[in-house]
């Protein structure tokens, strides 16, 4: 290997005239006749690694070693770019679309740098922060430097095609076209990459730094953007299921690039993403790069309530025929309109629908329309439909709400134990271990050795056959059939029991509804109502923590989704009300 | 190695604990109240799941101890080790020591675990951090103690003894003469086995004396290693004892009789029963005069009056001439027998019955009056009653003939303890029965209704 690897040099050594070369554990070139050591390196040879000559100009720069670890000079974009990059090859393994991942991504994150100012632009971030530095280098800056119409620069192949050499068409982002870190600084505090520092204190009004939960946002938006079938909760649940790198994406990184210090801060993550959180992000993200009205969202679209519904009612084991009625509120209301559905960061309230949490509220309306869930009716409702069931065994057979919620009790609460004990079993560190400077480094790689050594022991003792095996990837999260008695399906139970015939049409046998909320909040603190568990029948309580499980959201959430449905759907009684507490304001 | 669950059950409750009991003091519910307070806790910033999941993991690695699932136990120990690599370092140090003690709990039940998997994983986890060495040291050698590897242990203990680090080590100073000590127990464990070896050769063999010089010299080397530790207040009852004997044996009484005295009675130490009971013990050796060996009960009296050396208190005291001491003679057996584990202990009825007659017979009706007048309101209940005689008269006969005397005696004859054991129409103690009715008439302390 060795030998091979040095047969690249061609050239004579300056001092015995031979011509063989070989390698030193840097990386660098020595003759193999006398041991004189040249100062060239490998890495400035072997094209392999830099694939066209633009980036090698860089790239020779961004390889100097550094005073402290030996290792590439790179930027904390790259490093996002480098985990966007892996995210995409996930999303794509897991069946979406390749233009999400060459043509969607790739260029937001090209709008990003470019809005953000750290690529694609005349003045680049970075360099206008350390002017004396630019003055000096802007000789060789000039030539790659100059702005956007690198994006039409065909030739360049970067980490975002690194898996997929085949899209070589597509254009790429340049690696940051900075200048050098000052060594000096680095002493005190240090950082792997080259502006860590900078980056960590990078305080600009009207820029939106990007963070590691950023870079699901961007994902989540070029799923959107294709429309694809995923929704924001299966995204962040894949993530939680490791089939999407995040909480350790720096870990595969290529081994040049050194991470600590600073770094530590931005790259490493010890939460997983919460819903709330990232739906903001996205927001954000597509108000600051100022994208245009996203593709609509249509009746046949995954995103629609319609389909949503469908899907939901399954994963909750509901009947199939709840359908209609979901399909009718979402009519009534108009939430299934195009342009409500559809994402317009322009518009002045960039609002995105949250289009999972909208289908489960849809369904609890529909439930508590059918069920009343006062605790009392859909029981007497079970009731009549047991007595049904019991004298017509051939029939179809009725809804029974209590024997769903028995097998839906059981069932959930399996699995959150199980979703309990994965979590609890999560592995959080990385292989590399993350230090704060070069004096720690030894220690926290002889903390990992020994950490490692120790689970070693340890998993020997443990069950031989581990229990929680990595789950296959699938939207769906529950499994029910027909003929299995442990998770009886009730998809095609019929709602005969609790609707009644009026005429032509067809009426709920339950005649009453109460709402979620009175009252909305008007303050600028963001929630639109308060969910306090205790106020609600246990029935409500149960549904709204079967649906918020399995979309990993907080039940609040869920309620207050529910809430907003309401209000539209009864919209004139809330304006009574309105008018009501008006009035009465007026007169005292 | 057994207490380990004891103290299992601090670590990760006791700061919940803290905050449940703030939250919910004044009866009041505040749901967010929680939240808030771990959010000033993390200043501001969301508790990291990193630290949540963990925390979960280690009541699952607690659950799995409490119910025995070892192997479950492992494998969420293999996950909560990586708390050793938080980036808090102080979590990082108190998840040391929780890792050791869990660690070695799994290890030491574990069906498929070994010394060897023990050793591993205590010689790793010595040096996660300096202040744990000398600790996980100690409790190593307890588990080879335990497993009867002696030899390892006191390897173990030499190493662990010549451990030093700086600064660090002053403060450790206690526990360096721990280890000194457990490694002194161990050498003592040698010794008592020589001098058995000993005690089966004949003393006129030639072999004999040389031997006896051997142990002699062995225990002097021994003694080295308690003495700091012995100089430190705490209780080190094994450590005192075998040290004593050990210079029992080599002759040195002046020096065992000051160890023992300055274990029981300096003021710095932790009040110790036994270090009164041993001193009891060597001054009865010794053949101490009375005077002496009442003062040393007279103290573990007032510790412990239900000890077992109370019955020869009471001996002393009966035999001694002086009023008060007789009187105090007849408050130990009350004292005694006070006690829910004494109620069937036959010595201390017979001795109490006994004594009571003598007593009454001597005329000292008001001693026999101010012990009783505050057992009169629950000894009845406690001792006499209807339940009592049945079982006891069940099992014990002597023992129910005694406590009848006694009942009668005390609560006159209308008693029911009395009336039942009475009413026993028993081959056997009719004669003593008969006696008992008599003693009891001439005694009793109620005056029977004129």
């Amino acid at each position: 290997m060795e030998l091979e690897e040095a047969k690249e040099l061609k050239e004579r050594c300056s001092q015995c005239d031979a011509i063989s070369w070989g390698l030193t554990e840097e990386g660098k070139y020595y003759c193999t006749s006398c041991h004189n050591v040249t100062e060239r390196s490998k890495e400035v040879i072997n094209t392999d690694i830099i694939p066209n000559t633009k980036i090698k100009y860089i790239s020779r720069g961004l390889k100097r070693k550094s005073k402290f670890e030996k290792g590439w000079d790179w930027y904390v974009c790259e490093g996002f770019q480098h985990i966007l990059c892996q995210q995409a090859e996930a999303l794509k393994t897991l069946g979406v679309a390749p233009e999400v991942k060459n043509e969607v991504l790739h260029n937001f994150w090209k709008r990003y740098l470019q809005k953000s100012k750290q690529a694609y632009c005349a003045n680049p971030v970075y360099t206008s922060r350390r002017k004396a530095q630019v003055l000096e280098d802007r000789v060789h800056h000039s030539d790659w430097t100059n702005g956007p119409e690198l994006l039409s620069d065909a030739n360049c192949t970067s980490c975002l095609e690194s898996g997929a050499e085949s899209q070589s068409d597509v254009p790429a982002p340049k690696p940051f076209p900075a200048p050098k870190a000052p060594q000096s600084e680095a002493a005190s505090v240090c950082s792997g990459s080259v502006d860590g520092i900078e980056y960590s204190e990078w305080k600009e009004k009207g820029v939106v730094k990007m963070t590691v939960p950023g870079t699901l946002a961007l994902c989540y938006l070029s799923l959107l953007w294709q429309r694809e079938t995923v929704t924001l909760s299966d995204l962040l649940r894949f993530v939680e299921e490791d089939h999407i790198p995040y909480i350790k994406a720096f870990q595969s990184f290529p081994e040049e690039m050194k991470l600590y210090g600073r770094d530590k801060g931005i790259f490493a993550i010890e939460s997983w993403p919460d819903y709330e959180e990232i739906y903001k992000h996205t927001i954000e993200i597509a108000t600051f790069l100022d994208l245009p009205r996203f593709p609509d969202i249509t009746e046949d679209c995954f995103l629609h309530p319609n389909v949503l519904c469908v899907k939901y009612l399954m994963e909750a084991n509901l009947p199939d025929e709840m359908h209609g009625l979901t399909h009718q509120v979402t009519k009534m209301t108009g939430m299934g309109d195009v342009d409500s559905l559809t994402f317009d960061p322009i518009a002045k309230a960039a609002r995105t629908v949250k289009y999972d949490v909208q289908a489960a509220a849809l369904i609890v309306v529909v439930l508590k329309l059918l069920f009343l869930l006062d605790d009392k009716a859909e029981w007497s409702l079970s009731d009549l439909a047991e007595v049904h069931n019991e004298k017509n065994k051939t029939d179809k057979p009725w809804f029974n709400f209590r024997t769903w919620y028995q097998v839906m009790k059981k069932s959930v609460d399996e699995k959150k134990l199980k979703w309990e004990e994965a979590r609890a079993k999560y592995m959080w560190k990385s292989k590399k271990p993350l230090y704060f400077s070069h004096i720690d480094k030894s220690v926290a790689y002889k903390r990992r050795e020994m950490v490692v050594n120790l689970q070693k022991q340890f998993s020997a003792l443990a069950n031989s056959t581990p229990t929680v095996e990595k789950k296959s990837p699938s939207s769906f999260q529950f499994r029910w059939a027909k003929d299995d008695p442990a998770r009886p399906c009730f998809h095609g139970h019929s709602l005969q029991g609790v609707l009644l015939k009026k005429g032509p049409a067809l009426v709920t046998k339950n005649s009453l509804y109460w709402l979620s909320t009175q009252k909305f909040c008007r303050s600028y603190c963001k929630h639109v109502t308060t969910y306090e568990e205790s106020n609600f029948s246990l029935s409500y309580q149960f549904i709204l923590n079967l649906f918020s499980f399995l979309l990993r959201i907080k039940a609040a959430l869920l309620h207050d989704e529910v809430s907003l449905i309401e209000k539209k759907l009864f919209k004139k009684k809330y304006s009574e009300a309105k008018k009501n507490s008006r009035s009465r304001k007026v007169k005292r | 190695m057994t207490d380990f669950s004891e103290e299992l059950t601090r670590p990760g409750s006791e700061d919940d604990q803290v905050e449940i009991s703030a939250v919910s003091g004044t009866g009041m519910h505040f749901p967010w109240l929680q939240e808030h307070l771990d959010a000033v806790a993390t200043r501001g910033k969301k508790k990291k799941e990193f630290a949540q999941t963990t925390g979960a993991c280690l009541s699952f690695i607690k659950e799995a101890l409490l119910k025995h699932q070892w192997q479950r136990a492992a494998e969420y120990m293999c996950s909560y080790l990586q708390i050793l690599e938080d980036f808090d370092s102080n979590k990082r140090q108190s998840a040391t020591e929780i890792v050791w003690k869990l660690g070695s709990e799994v290890l030491f039940y574990h069906p498929e675990s070994s010394t060897e998997t023990f050793n591993t994983f205590a010689d790793q986890m010595k040096n996660i951090g300096v202040l744990n060495y000398l600790k996980i040291s100690l409790q190593h050698a307890l588990y080879l103690i335990h497993h009867g590897m002696l030899e390892e242990a006191s390897r173990n203990l030499s190493q662990a003894e010549t451990w030093r680090y700086g600064e660090k080590s002053s403060s450790q100073e206690t526990l360096i003469n721990l280890v000194q000590a457990y490694k002194g127990l161990l050498e003592y464990f040698s010794w008592s086995e020589r001098k058995m070896e000993l005690s089966k050769l004949d003393k006129d063999d030639y072999a004999y004396s040389t031997e006896a010089r051997n142990i002699v010299s062995h225990s002097w080397k021994t003694s080295v290693n308690f003495n700091a530790l012995i100089k430190t207040p705490g209780v080190w009852d094994p450590f005192v004892k075998s040290y004593v004997e050990m210079l029992e044996f080599s002759g040195d009484r002046d020096g065992a009789r000051k160890v023992l005295t300055s274990y029981a009675y300096d003021e710095k130490f932790p009040a110790n029963p036994n270090a009164h009971v041993y001193l009891y013990n060597f001054l009865k050796r010794e053949k101490a005069p009375r005077a002496k060996l009442l003062s040393v009960l007279k103290i573990l009296y007032q510790i412990v009056p239900s000890h077992k050396l109370m019955l020869e208190f009471h001996l002393l005291l009966k035999k001694s001439e002086k009023e008060e001491h007789r009187k105090l003679g007849l408050a130990v057996l009350f004292g005694l027998l006070d006690f829910a584990g004494c109620t069937r202990n036959i010595t201390a009825w017979k001795h109490l019955a006994s004594y009571l007659r003598q007593i009454l017979m001597q005329n000292h009706l008001a001693w026999v009056q101010e012990e009783w007048k505050s057992r009169r309101n629950w000894w009845p209940a406690f001792h006499f009653s209807y339940f009592w005689a049945k079982s006891d008269w069940k099992e014990d006969k002597d023992l129910a003939y005694e406590k009848a005397l006694i009942a009668g005696m005390l609560l006159g004859k209308g008693c029911r303890y009395f009336r039942y054991i009475l009413k026993q129409d028993h081959q056997g103690v009719k004669k003593k029965i008969k006696l008992m009715k008599k003693s009891v008439k001439k005694y009793s302390i109620v005056k029977p209704p004129c």
